[in-house]
């Protein structure tokens, strides 16, 4: 355990164990798919076996004729219900909820088919006959480019560009480049992949004998989609109640609003009976959120001893059939604008342009903030390519280049304002934790002897909390996020925000926050979210948001029951009320300690005894974040590799993060373990593949990866802590940290362990497919005579 | 078809469909829904149930009607008297779980590998859990909670200190 433990206070800083956890480890957790109601019906959906056709005709009678089979609808259906398209989050696209016409991608939503059970549901759907006129499939952005094939008619504009975004100096950055005595330049792929919950998407759609509808769903946003809902369905949003009960882990797959959900609530009206919707696994790899998919041209221009002079990212995005990204409003690509990392770029200038392509829509992320992991993974992976061609160790590169501590708040060529931080002291407590000096040595030693080891690093900056309200919004709604607490007369209280966890123990860090601002026992703090009936409206939890957002209105609607509490007080202690200060967690007469009273007396004073002052101790605070957070780390990882076979073996790995104050140790080491593996995962096994003919060749866990207990390293933590200046209690956010730095670590100490072969990249996943023939063609290329660097 | 099942000491009697698999059965005719679906190949192992006593199955891989006359063991039923096993009181104390959502499996398969080696080491534990995914924990706390459970299960009374 290397993250200490705060001194003896109320609740901030305890390796509190999780209150969630009782009714988890008993198997009382109420997951969607756990809720039964009376009268309940299944749907199932018909998908598209072609990722490009026409459709002719769809034919359901008979499905219509298998048992237990209620309905069947499809496009024309919803189309002429005015349903058939749905906004996507950041609007600038729509998508179709059942095809209508054509379907652009394999998997694509056809049909819906309700029945009185899950195999009748799933009967009908094979029943259901669809005549297709396949077309040419677009499986890459790059053909996509040239407009041969257009794949979205419907919209305004007649080619398959989405949009371009930039950000920084252009031509600046163009003359910085030209005048840099060291530049390199490298292409980067950070692949499509999937985060995978185990819990796939669902929902059970109910109207109640009022007409409301009840609506329980898979949803990290369950605000929004109640106003999604509204607007897309026309159901006034006083008629609606969105419900997310226990998520069986989220990781960004859960933000975006899916055709199922629509379909099951047309089919609930429809029919006046409750209907159910649990996608498969199949279903979930291939039709919900994909992450990723970036190609990236990065070029770095330094001087002679690597300081850095300019960065351009030239960024080509492959966004699927639907431009599904759930990004904010005003950010079509995100946050990529991080993409100078940690170090001082004089001038910079980031582009993207996205395509439409005959694959899954999504463009969500995976486990990071808005393509974050996309921009730390192409500057953290340039940096050692600069290493390499200045002639310069890594370590030292990054020394030269980083942000120093005394520059905070430090503004970066592209726009953000870094709130806090000292990179330096990070990677130097991650380089001894490891070993450094010595692992050089060993090396060097094996080198000579041939053999492959690598140590990579990467020294990371993210962006998070998004976000300040002049500048961030999903769907026009500003990205506050929002607290009520409410104290009860003996001391216990509950709070509720509009974040929704998935694992991430919000249950027990939301009322650590609001025990050490209150002094009482957390305990004794209850925590609902997901009820959007109950929980003040909030933009739920992804990009690291809960603690930088939702967690700073804990703390400052805590603090206005201070400021009420300190009126009862005052009227308590019989002085006058700036007579009285909150000191060790209780109010006391300044400079008379012994004259005291705890905030567990204040409450019951409150509500049986309150003076003057108006009954009851509640507040909600709706926090607007001055800035994002910037939480930073240093990861290490050591590979050895398998000269004949390709086979990385990741020997160890130290990841020193910075993510400000922590709330709770415990649940911060359970929160990087979690990351640091899914970004195992993505370095070392996913990708969503395609064949030419747009054909998904990943569609379940026997061929989508998920590391084991076998393949998965053993993890050492450490951290240093810069809190944010601007944050009520110091805390930045860290669920996405070991996700959005790890990647870079481990490619970087493949690379370095290929380096001596000269090989200066390798694409994601790192295979040992891929590895093997690397070395193989690398040693070919020596043989040939020539150096090749693949 | 008819099937009888005695699930955590109690008997269900059902008539199901011979398509109906084990996982379905527990979840939605004997209502106990702690044992989770989250995949189509028998990969996730979120679905772990104890056959009789001793062995560990993925009750997606077996039919309803195949259980008949047997045993079966979930998570339901591993806390005795309103005191948690020792394995749930482990992943508690030692953060081995998340979201929740593979833990009930993780349990299972946990509780079958300390009958068949009541003390095993690191490597023992992690090949024992190998078709147990987890999203979420990296594994590393779960193996310090089937050590924890393991040392507990072995020496009671030291446990409770």
């Amino acid at each position: 355990m290397s993250i200490e433990a705060a001194p003896e206070r109320h609740a901030l800083g305890h390796r509190m164990k999780r209150k969630e956890d009782p009714r988890f480890v008993q198997g009382k957790g109420r997951y969607v798919d756990d809720i039964s109601l009376p009268g309940m019906l299944y749907a199932a959906i018909v998908r598209s076996p072609y990722s490009h056709a026409t459709i002719k005709n769809i034919d359901i009678s008979k499905a219509l004729a298998v048992p237990g089979v209620k309905a069947v609808i499809t496009g024309k259906d919803l189309e002429a219900a005015g349903l058939g398209w749905l906004p996507t989050f950041h609007g600038l696209d729509k998508q179709m909820v059942l095809a209508i016409g054509k379907v652009l991608f394999q998997y694509q939503e056809v049909a819906a088919v309700f029945a009185e059970t899950r195999d009748a549901a799933s009967d009908g759907a094979e029943a259901v006959e669809v005549d297709y006129d396949p077309l040419p499939a677009v499986a890459d952005p790059f053909t996509a480019k040239k407009d041969e094939v257009l794949l979205r008619p419907d919209r305004e504009k007649k080619t398959n560009h989405i949009y371009h975004w930039e950000v920084g100096d252009r031509d600046a950055t163009a003359r910085a480049l030209d005048g840099s005595p060291v530049r390199v330049k490298q292409r980067i792929w950070f692949q499509r992949c999937h985060p995978a919950p185990l819990e796939t998407c669902g929902c059970v759609a109910h109207f109640d004998t009022m007409g409301r509808l009840q609506f329980y769903v898979t949803s990290q946003a369950p605000h929004v989609y109640r106003t999604a809902l509204s607007l897309v369905t026309g159901i006034p949003e006083d008629k609606i109640h969105v419900i997310s009960p226990d998520i069986g882990g989220g990781f960004g797959n859960k933000v975006p609003v899916y055709p199922g959900y629509v379909c099951a609530v047309v089919g609930a009206l429809k029919l006046g009976r409750p209907v159910k919707w649990i996608e498969s696994r199949t279903e979930n790899l291939t039709s919900t959120g994909f992450a990723r998919d970036y190609h990236m041209d990065v070029e770095l221009g330094s001087d002679k001893e690597g300081r850095l002079t300019a960065m351009r990212v030239a960024t080509t995005a492959d966004h699927g059939a639907f431009d599904a990204a759930a990004d904010p409003t005003k950010y079509p690509a995100g946050l990529f604008g991080i993409v100078t990392g940690s170090y001082q770029v004089p001038v910079a200038h980031a582009e993207v342009d996205a395509y439409f392509t005959n694959k899954a829509p999504g463009g969500i992320a995976y486990r990071c903030s808005f393509r974050v992991t996309e921009a730390s993974y192409a500057i953290e992976r340039a940096m050692d390519i600069l290493a390499d061609e200045v002639g310069v160790d890594p370590v030292e590169l990054r020394r030269r280049n980083f942000v120093r501590k005394e520059q905070f708040p430090y503004k970066s060529a592209l726009g953000f304002t870094y709130d806090s931080g000292d990179y330096h002291a990070t990677l130097e407590k991650a380089l001894e934790q490891i070993g450094y000096t010595d692992l050089l040595k060993e090396q060097a030693e094996k080198r000579a002897r041939g053999e492959l080891m690598g140590i990579g690093i990467s020294t990371f900056t993210e962006v998070v909390g998004a976000g300040p309200s002049k500048h961030f919004d999903i769907l026009g709604i500003k990205m506050f996020d929002s607290a009520e607490v409410r104290i009860h007369p003996t001391g216990a209280g509950i709070v509720r925000t509009g974040t929704k966890s998935q694992g991430q123990g919000h249950e027990t860090t939301w009322a650590q926050i609001a025990a050490e601002e209150l002094g009482l026992d957390p305990q004794n703090i209850m925590v609902e979210e997901g009820d959007t009936d109950t929980a003040p409206y909030g933009l739920g939890t992804y990009a690291s948001r809960s603690t930088p957002v939702a967690g700073a209105a804990i703390a400052v609607a805590a603090r206005r029951i201070r400021e009420k509490a300190a009126k009862v007080a005052a009227h308590l202690l019989e002085v006058g009320e700036a007579d009285v200060e909150w000191k060790d967690y209780k109010f006391q007469v300044k400079g008379v300690p012994s004259k005291a009273v705890t905030m567990k007396e204040v409450a019951f004073a409150a509500y049986t005894n309150p003076g003057p002052n108006e009954p009851g101790l509640e507040a909600t605070s709706y926090y607007d974040p001055p800035n994002m957070t910037f939480p930073n780390g240093a990861y290490i990882a050591v590979v050895d590799i398998d000269r004949e076979t390709g086979e990385v073996k990741v020997r160890r790995f130290v990841a020193v993060d910075d993510c400000g104050t922590v709330i709770n140790p415990l649940v911060v080491e359970g929160q990087i373990h979690g990351g640091l593996t899914e970004g195992f995962a993505i370095a070392f096994m996913q990708e969503i593949q395609f064949d030419r003919e747009g054909n998904n060749l990943n569609t379940n866990f026997t061929d989508y990866l998920i590391p084991t207990s076998l393949e998965t390293p053993h993890w050492e933590t450490g951290n240093t802590v810069t809190p944010s200046p601007h944050h009520p209690i110091g805390a930045k956010g860290v669920g996405e940290s070991p996700n959005v730095g790890s990647p870079a670590a481990f490619v970087n100490a493949v690379v370095d362990a290929l380096s001596p072969l000269g090989v200066r990249h390798i694409e994601m996943p790192v295979t040992r497919d891929k590895v093997w023939r690397a070395i193989r063609d690398a040693e070919a290329a020596r043989a040939g005579g020539g150096a090749k660097r693949p | 078809m008819n099937v009888s099942v005695k699930v955590n000491g109690t008997s269900y009697e059902r008539d199901v469909e011979p398509r109906t698999l084990l996982a379905y059965f527990l979840r939605e005719q004997c209502g106990l829904t702690g044992t989770h679906v989250g995949c189509d190949t028998s990969s996730c192992g979120c679905c772990v149930v104890v056959l009789d006593g001793s062995t560990a199955v993925k009750s997606c891989t077996m039919f309803a009607v195949q259980a008949d006359g047997h045993e079966i063991t979930t998570v339901e039923g591993l806390a005795k008297n309103g005191s948690l096993h020792p394995i749930q009181q482990a992943f508690w104390d030692q953060h081995g779980l998340q979201c929740g959502f593979c833990t009930p499996g993780m349990m299972l398969t946990s509780y079958v590998l300390l009958q068949h080696n009541p003390a095993p080491g690191e490597a023992d534990i992690r090949e024992a859990l190998s078709g147990n995914l987890c999203r979420c924990t990296g594994y590393q706390n779960i193996v310090k909670a089937v050590q924890q459970a393991s040392a507990a299960m072995r020496e009671p009374a030291a446990a409770k200190q």
